[in-house]
Order: structure tokens, then C-alpha cells, then sequence
């Protein structure tokens, strides 16, 4: 299984997300913002970072680049796709998830080991969990309260496409403790956290954010079959 | 542009009119300096000359009072420690060899006073500026840590500069994508007008990949890149601007603008990918970055390092401000700039590098085959000058040196007096008390603010004692560094305090199971014309000297930072030593907390005896700084490190953390709470509990050993001589600190008196 990797100006986390993609034995394919090209990738990842130092908005500029453009095109017919943290918010600027995500309400930075809980196991990049695991992975954060309406936040719960939740102290005010969502299909999930930085427990808190990479793959065999 | 165009001086016109009066003076440049500069060119500089010299031979460049006290780094460094660096003193940064094929780069450097003025700006550019050195000696920067110190934890003013100078480390540091593996934050009166804001990165490189600073090659092109340059950071220079210029609209008037710079991590994110791949590409001859006096600084030492001479056409440096004067272009200190020597049939393909990563890049001249630095302004000389003159034959002052009168007062003046708890419910208050004293209390609301995670590098970082990364992913070998100072220990002892910081700077590396390998410092201290502060400074440099020659680790290079006072006040002396270790294999790192094995032993390392001078003791309980400094003993040290290395290397330890302020008391409770695991700890029955648990002895780490290797380890320890005593056991179950027969905590009250301060404080 090909699974590539964004690199926006500005994206940090890549080096990780490719690590992580191998370390789960899949191929892993480094995308380049500026090539309208996904050179044949079967899922895609926008990782986490600054892209265009978060200028403007977060996420709001890398939404325009040329690989989105592909990466839009791909999601709305059916490919995997998971955006963590900048990522999840160029997914949301793309409007391929709903809500957006604004300052911490502390106002300042959060890196901290967190814990989460799987509250959606059906997903294209959760199978492997247990549905309502609780996982430990790194968050950390500046913008990243989620905010979407009432109405709209609403919606999510009753479809059930809240996929991760904060357990205990909420890091940076996200409402209803959401950590991460799915679009209807299950397919395109966002998230704050980062499992790329939980893969081994010699450099992560766990290796609990393993499981977002196996899922992945475990949906491609699926779809093959 | 041209309606702004300023008023240029040429050479000729110098030359012509050899009495103008000058501002030196007002630049800082003293009468014989100015004469010196006048006998160098054999006319009176231009302006663009003067801003040159004036900023090349500042204090902060030139080093010119504290340069005749570095032969104490040379006399004091063997064959044997010169084998292991591969760039040394004057370079950019330090390079020493690893093993493996890997050489590593570290350097640290203040951003002291800029971070007073602008808290925010001021940090986070000097995590840029130190970042870009890094990158210059052809490196990949792969982690940073900051040393800060700060006035009282209470006062008024440290609720400005502590929030702005963590925000700004933590949004540059962040957005650059390098991982914040540790540091000091230090809380002490002295700073109150005089912050330090030391930042250090730390770098690798394949050794032959390694990049000095040089312009060879006649013909070769210069080249400038990265962001523009603007009137930011332009200090003592904007005094030319309004001498010339005073209401003038192209003059002083529109040139308010911060003297603190203004950094941009963005564009310094890509000026490092924009540089990895240039250095992958080979396309690079020599590389300075572009930091303290700017253009100047970089044109004259990429020229002195090098064969030739050079030439630069300063009017197509890309600005953004129009009307600037080549002074201005010269001494601008904006952000995120690097400047380049490329072979001629290169240029085309680094110009595309740069494109790629949108980096915006300009040739701005060439070397030469002559002698000079030659600047030319819209085809007319402005600056034509032995570039050696500008980078190397400064100014150098032997500077008055006595030690202060009130020198024995203060060292008469000893702890030993002052009420000590007695009995166990005193002694319990006690470490309840310090534990949430502001300069012993949890770091993480700062901490927490910086990303350790990514690249996936961080094998330890704060709270351990040291920051480590992994440099190889094939065979683990990493690196551990670590800074500290006790600048209270210094202020009774300059020289055995310097050596005290270089004891724990090398113990933390240890603990976390890296050979201690190589030394950098930052000197903070008050003004150099203070024959008492000089005192301070030369028993320092001597102390690091002598200290790094007994641990037998080279210095690899410095900073210094003077003038750190407020009227005749000065800082308490703050000589911060960085140390950096190499482990063969992160994977046997040694971890701060306990319980990671499920039964395990506690040892005490090293002998501890009522040693209260400087002490975290003294000064929560009773506001006392006086007497000596605990004994350094540095052959202790490394018997100390040598053991630590050789039981990570053995998988003997489970877990260890070092013994420094607020004595084992202090090591305890950060043990079980990192660990998250209760103990049962034993005291000597011979040795008086209160000295036990709060004395600061040097020379002493914690250990944790699994239970079946005890023995072992306890064996080794004796047979090379090792003082150690067992104090106590792991008690997973608990979930409580037991001291025997003193008290007993449980882990949640540790915690919230550890860790409720800081966010009290700052919210």
C-alpha cells in the first residue's frame, strides 16, 4: 500500500508521519505541495506543522495549493484521507470536514501527553482500535480549540463522527472535548493529536498512535478484496 | 525610489575632506579607536565605514574585553581534547566528532538585552540567530534548549518579560519544526532589570559535509539570501541617519523603527530546508550567516577567511524600506538572511534551489584577487577597507581587574548559623516548602509551551536532567546535552562556581547515560569596566578552563554577554556551561522517573556532607546568600560519569537523576512523580536528616537499579571506589514518598505543591 505525505512550506511533522507510514509497514510516497500530481498514492496524510507559518489563518493558504487541488479531487471520490493538526486544518479551510479551529483558550501553546478515546472504530483509520480505547498520544497545539454551531456540533454526535475525544483535562477548549472528526464516509478523518509522534515508546509517551497507520492499511486490503 | 534616494558619502569624498567631524563618539567608538581606524585606511572611513568598524568592534563583536582572557582556553586544552573537534573557537559553531562518520555542532549565544526591551522579538530572534549558525557549518539544526533567568518569580515586571519571552521562543521555535529538549529557568532579583535569554542548537553532519566560513576562489559569485533587508535592528547606527538626515523625510524621523528585530520562523523554516538541500547539492563554497552587524559582519569575515579580496554592489541588496543609506544596509540586523560564495558555473542551479524553496536570493558581488572589501553603492566606492581590519584586529583591552572588597564579608558570612528544622513535622513542612519555591518548583507551564515531539528525534526532555535525540535511526547513536549555572555558588566563588556549573552540566549528560564530550559557554555578567566584575570574569574563564582540562572535554567555543546591570548592580555572575555527551545507543538511555522495572533499588552516589552555602535552602527559608559553595572535586565527576555510562551501557540502571539544588529532598519527590511510582526511602542513621535531605554536595545522582542487578552494580561501584549507600526501594503500590521515621507524602500533595506554582504565578 502507497500512502503519501504532504509537504507544505512550512509542514514540520512529515519526517515523522513517513516514518510512522513505514514503521507500519506500508510504502510511504513524499507529496510536494506546489506538483498537482499524487503519484498513484492509495490513502494521502497532510501532517502536521506551519504551513505558511500559519500566516493569515491556519490551514488557510495551504488549502490553495496544487496538490490540494488533487487531494480534494481524490477525497470526494472515495480516498482515505487524514489531516493531523495543521493538517485537520487545511481539511477543514478545504471544507471537506466541517468546523474550524481557533486559539487555544489559555492563548498559548499546549504540548503535553494526552490521553484520548476512540469514540468511532470504523473508521478507514481507526479499525484496529477497540471501539472507546483510550490511547496516549502527544497533542500540542496553539490553534486548536474545535468550534463548530450548536446545530452543526449536534449533528456529529448523532451521526457518530466524533472519532476522538479528550479524556480528562481539556488542552485547549475544543467543544464537547472533540480531539477529532470524520466526514459520512468515515473516510476522511481529522484530528489535533499526533499519532506520528506515538509510534514507539522510545521517542513517544506510547506506541498506541500506531494503530491510525495499521488501520489504514487494514481498510486498503479490505477494499481490495 | 529615487524621490528617497539618500545622500551617499564616497571615498573619494572622505579622502577629500579629511576634517569633517564624525559621530563616533555617539556610535561608541572611543577617540583611540577612532584613530586606529583612521590609521588603517590612511584617511578619516566614510560613514558607511564607520558604521562598519562600529559595529564590527562593539563589545558584542569584537569581544574586546574579554579576548586576552582566552588563552586560558587554549593553554588549558591538550592534544588529546583538540583530537575530538573538528572546528573549534572562532568558527560559527563548534564541531566535534562522534563516531560513526557523524560529527555534531552546538553553539550557545545570549539575547539578553534585546529580550528586556521586546520580550517576545527578543527571544525569538535569538533562537533564530543561534539556529542559522548552525546551519552554517553545514549542519542540520536538530534541537534546541534555552538558559533563562528572570527577576523575583513575584515582581511586577517578570509577569511581563517571563510570558513574552516563553511565547517567543515557543512561536519561533515551534514554527521552525526543532524540537525544545531543555534548559534552566532561574528566578533571582539581580535579573530583575537584566533578563538572560541564552539560547542553544545543537547540530548534525555527516563529517566530511562540514561547511566553514570562507570566500576562496576568484570569481566566485556572492550571494545574499533569504528575507529582505529592512531598517529593523539597526541600534546605535540610526545615530548617522539622524546626524545626516534630521528632518529630512528620508532621514531619522521615518526611521523609528524597533532597534529589537523582528523574526520571521517561516521564512527561517525554509532557509534550512533551502540550505540542507544547497549543502546535499554541493553548491556551497563557504557560508556566513547573518546576524549581529549584518552585512558588515558577514562580507568582511566570509572575505577575511578567505584567499581573496571581494567586491559587493550593496544597491542590489533586495530592501524593504526605501531610502536606505549603505550604513543602514550594512549594519541592518533583519532576520532570516544568509550570505553565500558560489562557483560561477553553479549559480544557475543554486538559483533554483532557491526557488524552489521560495527563498528569494540576489548576487550582490564577487571575490576578488586583491586584498580589499570593496563596497560599491550605484557604481561609486563607499567602503574600501581590509576586511581583516573589520573581523579580526578589533580593539583589545586588558580590562582593570580587582576583587571586590566585600568579597570576604560575603564569604565570612556562612549559613551555618541560621535555624535549622528539627524534628520530623518541621522537616516535612520543610520540603513541602521548597518543593514549591519558584526556582525548585515544576518548569512544565514553560515547558509545555515547546514542542519536543517533532522529528521524532527526542529521547529525553525536560524534566530530565538532560535533553537527548537520536542522530542515527540505523544505529541509535545519539547525543544528550544539558546547561547550567548556579550563578549564587559563582557569586561566592567565581572560579569553584564555574567549576560547579561544568560538574553539573557533565553529571546531567551522564544521568541520562551520554559520555560527556565537549563544553560551550555563555558568559553573563555586569560591565566590563567594573574591576570587580573582571575579577568575576577572568576566575570564571579560568575556572571552565582548568575544570574542562581536568574532565579532559574541550571548550569549543563561547559567548560573552557584559553589561548585564542596572546601575552599580550587577547580576549575580552568570557563566552558563553547556555540555554535550554521545551515547552508542539511545535505546539504552537512562530515563529520570522510577518504575519502569517492577521492583527496584535506590541508591545514593557519591558522598553528601552540611554544605549550605548558596544553597536553595538558604535562600527560600531565610533569604541567605553567603559562605562557600559546595567542594567541587572533578576526578569525582567522571569516576561518577564513568560509572553511569558503563551502566547504561550494561542495562544495571533503570532510572537516574542527579543530586543538585534543594539537595536529595528534591531528587526524591521529582523521581516518584516523573516515574509516577511511590517509594520507601531509608536515611543514614549516622548523618543528621536534616543535611541528608537539603544539603547540595556535589558529585552525587540517585540511581535506580533493578533488584537482580544490585549486586552488580553496587560491586562495580566499589571496586572502582565510588562512594554509594542504599536509600531506599521503589513501592509501586503506595503511591506515596515515605521518608523513614521523617514523614510520609502522598503523590497527588507532591504534586500539587510542585507543580501549582507557576501557573499561580503566570496564569
Amino acid at each position: 500500500m502507497r500512502i503519501g505525505a504532504v509537504t507544505f512550506p512550512g509542514t514540520l511533522d512529515d519526517v515523522d508521519t513517513v516514518r510512522a507510514i513505514r514503521h507500519a509497514g506500508a510504502e510511504a510516497v513524499e507529496l510536494w505541495h506546489g506538483d498537482a500530481d499524487l503519484r498513484g498514492v492509495d490513502a494521502v496524510i497532510l501532517p502536521g506543522g506551519f504551513s505558511y507559518g500559519d500566516y493569515l489563518r491556519a490551514g488557510a493558504i495551504a488549502r490553495f495549493a496544487p496538490v490540494m487541488e488533487r487531494v480534494i479531487e481524490a477525497a470526494r471520490g472515495g480516498m482515505p484521507v487524514l489531516g493531523i493538526c495543521n493538517g485537520f486544518q487545511v481539511l477543514c479551510e478545504a471544507g471537506l470536514l466541517p468546523g474550524a479551529l481557533v486559539r487555544n483558550h489559555k492563548l498559548h501553546f499546549v504540548c503535553r501527553d494526552q490521553w484520548l478515546r476512540v469514540e468511532r472504530a470504523t473508521t478507514a483509520w481507526t479499525g484496529r482500535y477497540e471501539p472507546g480505547a483510550e490511547i496516549l498520544v502527544p497533542v500540542k497545539n496553539g490553534e486548536g480549540a474545535y468550534m463548530a454551531a450548536e446545530r452543526e456540533l449536534d449533528e456529529l454526535e448523532g451521526e457518530g463522527r466524533v472519532v476522538f475525544r479528550y479524556l480528562e483535562e481539556n488542552p485547549n477548549g475544543s467543544r464537547r472535548d472533540i480531539a477529532g472528526i470524520c466526514d459520512d464516509t468515515g473516510r476522511i478523518v481529522g484530528l489535533m493529536p499526533h499519532p506520528e509522534h506515538a509510534v514507539d515508546a522510545l521517542t513517544g509517551p506510547s506506541d498506541d498512535g500506531l494503530g491510525i497507520f495499521l488501520s489504514a492499511m487494514d481498510s486498503f486490503v479490505k477494499g481490495a478484496a | 525610489m529615487t524621490s528617497t534616494q539618500p545622500h551617499v558619502e564616497t571615498v573619494s569624498h572622505a579622502a577629500a575632506t579629511p576634517d569633517a567631524p564624525q559621530p563616533y563618539a555617539e556610535l561608541g567608538l572611543a577617540d583611540d579607536e577612532y584613530e586606529r581606524i583612521r590609521d588603517i585606511l590612511g584617511r578619516r572611513p566614510t560613514e558607511a565605514e564607520l558604521a562598519m568598524y562600529s559595529v564590527m568592534w562593539s563589545e558584542h563583536c569584537s569581544y574586546k574585553s574579554s579576548k586576552v582572557h582566552w588563552r586560558h582556553w587554549k593553554e588549558n586544552t591538550t592534544e588529546e581534547m583538540r583530537a575530538k573537534m573538528l572546528a573549534g573557537i572562532g568558527e560559527n559553531a563548534g564541531v566535534v566528532d562522534i563516531g560513526d562518520g557523524w560529527a555534531v555542532t552546538f553553539k550557545i549565544e545570549s539575547h539578553n538585552h534585546p529580550s528586556y526591551v521586546e520580550p517576545y522579538q527578543g527571544a525569538a530572534t535569538g533562537v533564530g540567530g543561534i539556529v542559522r549558525d548552525i546551519i552554517a557549518m553545514g549542519a542540520r539544526p536538530l534541537a534546541i534548549m534555552d538558559s533563562l533567568r528572570f527577576g523575583a518569580a513575584e515582581a511586577t515586571d517578570t509577569k511581563r518579560v517571563l510570558p513574552g519571552v516563553v511565547a517567543g521562543i515557543s512561536g519561533y521555535g515551534n514554527c521552525l519544526g526543532l524540537p525544545n529538549i531543555g534548559g534552566e529557568v532561574v528566578f533571582d532579583p539581580s535579573y530583575q532589570g537584566n533578563p538572560l535569554v541564552n539560547a542553544m542548537c545543537i547540530g548534525a553532519m555527516r563529517a566530511q559535509d562540514l561547511h566553514l566560513a570562507h570566500a576562496s576562489g576568484t570569481g566566485n559569485k556572492v550571494v545574499l539570501f533569504g528575507a529582505r533587508t529592512g531598517l529593523d535592528g539597526i541600534g546605535g547606527v540610526s545615530v548617522l541617519a539622524s546626524e545626516t538626515f534630521s528632518g529630512d523625510e528620508s532621514g531619522a524621523g521615518r526611521k523609528k523603527l524597533p532597534s529589537v528585530q523582528v523574526g520571521d520562523p517561516f521564512t527561517e523554516k525554509l532557509l534550512i530546508e533551502c540550505c540542507r538541500e544547497l549543502f546535499r547539492e554541493e553548491l556551497v563554497v563557504g557560508i556566513q550567516d547573518l546576524g549581529g552587524a549584518g552585512l558588515s559582519c558577514a562580507t568582511s569575515e566570509l572575505a577575511s577567511a578567505g584567499d581573496g579580496g571581494m567586491r559587493v554592489a550593496l544597491d542590489r541588496v533586495p530592501l524593504r524600506a526605501e531610502g536606505m543609506t549603505p550604513a543602514e544596509v550594512l549594519s541592518s540586523e533583519s532576520q532570516e538572511r544568509m550570505c553565500a560564495v558560489v562557483r560561477p558555473e553553479d549559480m544557475d542551479a543554486f538559483l533554483r534551489v532557491c526557488a524552489k524553496w521560495d527563498v528569494q536570493a540576489t548576487e550582490i558581488g564577487e571575490v576578488t584577487d586583491g586584498e580589499r572589501l570593496e563596497i560599491t553603492w550605484h557604481g561609486e566606492t563607499v567602503v574600501d577597507v581590509p576586511p581583516g581590519s573589520l573581523a579580526h584586529e578589533g580593539p583589545e583591552y586588558h580590562r582593570p581587574i580587582a576583587r571586590p572588597a566585600t568579597q570576604d564579608a560575603l564569604r565570612a558570612d556562612t549559613p551555618d548559623a541560621l535555624p535549622r528544622p528539627s524534628g520530623p513535622a518541621e522537616l516535612r513542612d520543610t520540603v513541602l516548602r521548597m518543593i514549591a519555591s519558584p526556582n525548585l518548583c515544576s518548569r512544565s507551564w514553560v515547558t509545555d509551551q515547546y514542542d519536543r515531539y517533532v522529528r521524532g528525534g527526542t529521547v529525553l526532555a525536560q524534566p530530565a536532567d538532560a535533553g537527548m535525540i537520536r542522530i542515527d535511526e540505523e544505529t541509535g547513536r545519539g547525543v544528550a546535552a544539558a546547561t547550567d549555572c548556579n550563578g549564587r555558588y559563582v557569586k561566592l566563588d567565581p572560579y569553584a562556581g564555574t567549576q560547579l556549573a561544568l560538574a553539573e552540566a557533565y553529571r546531567n549528560v551522564a544521568t541520562g547515560g551520554a559520555m560527556p564530550l565537549a563544553v560551550t559557554n555563555c558568559l553573563n555578567f555586569g560591565s566590563a569596566t567594573d574591576p570587580g566584575v573582571m575579577w568575576q570574569f577572568e576566575q570564571a574563564v579560568r575556572g571552565l578552563a582548568e575544570g574542562c582540562r581536568e574532565l579532559g572535554i574541550p571548550v569549543t567555543g563561547g559567548n560573552v554577554s557584559f553589561y548585564n546591570q542596572t546601575g552599580d548592580t550587577a547580576i549575580l555572575p552568570t557563566p552558563v556551561v553547556g555540555v554535550i555527551g554521545v551515547i552508542d545507543d539511545v535505546r539504552r538511555r537512562i530515563p529520570t522517573g522510577i518504575g519502569a522495572e517492577p521492583g527496584e533499588t535506590l541508591l545514593l552516589l557519591g558522598e553528601t556532607a552540611d554544605e549550605f552555602g548558596g544553597s536553595d535552602w538558604a535562600d527560600v527559608i531565610h533569604g541567605h546568600l553567603g559562605g562557600l559553595p559546595p567542594a567541587v572535586d572533578l576526578r569525582r565527576e567522571k569516576l561518577l560519569a564513568e560509572i553511569l555510562v558503563a551502566g547504561s551501557r550494561d542495562g544495571m540502571i533503570s532510572a537516574a537523576h542527579d543530586v543538585s539544588g534543594g539537595g536529595l529532598a528534591q531528587t526524591l519527590v521529582e523521581t516518584v512523580l516523573i516515574g509516577q511510582t511511590g517509594a520507601r526511602v531509608l536515611l543514614d542513621e549516622d548523618q543528621d536528616p536534616f543535611v541528608q535531605l537539603f544539603s547540595e554536595s556535589a558529585g552525587r545522582v540517585l540511581v535506580a537499579v533493578p533488584r537482580t542487578e544490585e549486586l552488580r552494580f553496587t560491586e562495580l561501584c566499589s571496586a572502582r571506589g565510588l562512594p554509594w549507600r542504599k536509600a531506599g526501594v521503589s513501592d509501586p503500590e503506595s503511591g506515596r514518598l515515605e521518608i523513614q521515621d521523617i514523614a510520609s507524602f502522598t503523590l497527588d500533595e507532591l504534586r500539587q505543591a510542585w507543580e501549582g506554582t507557576l501557573p499561580a504565578l503566570f496564569g
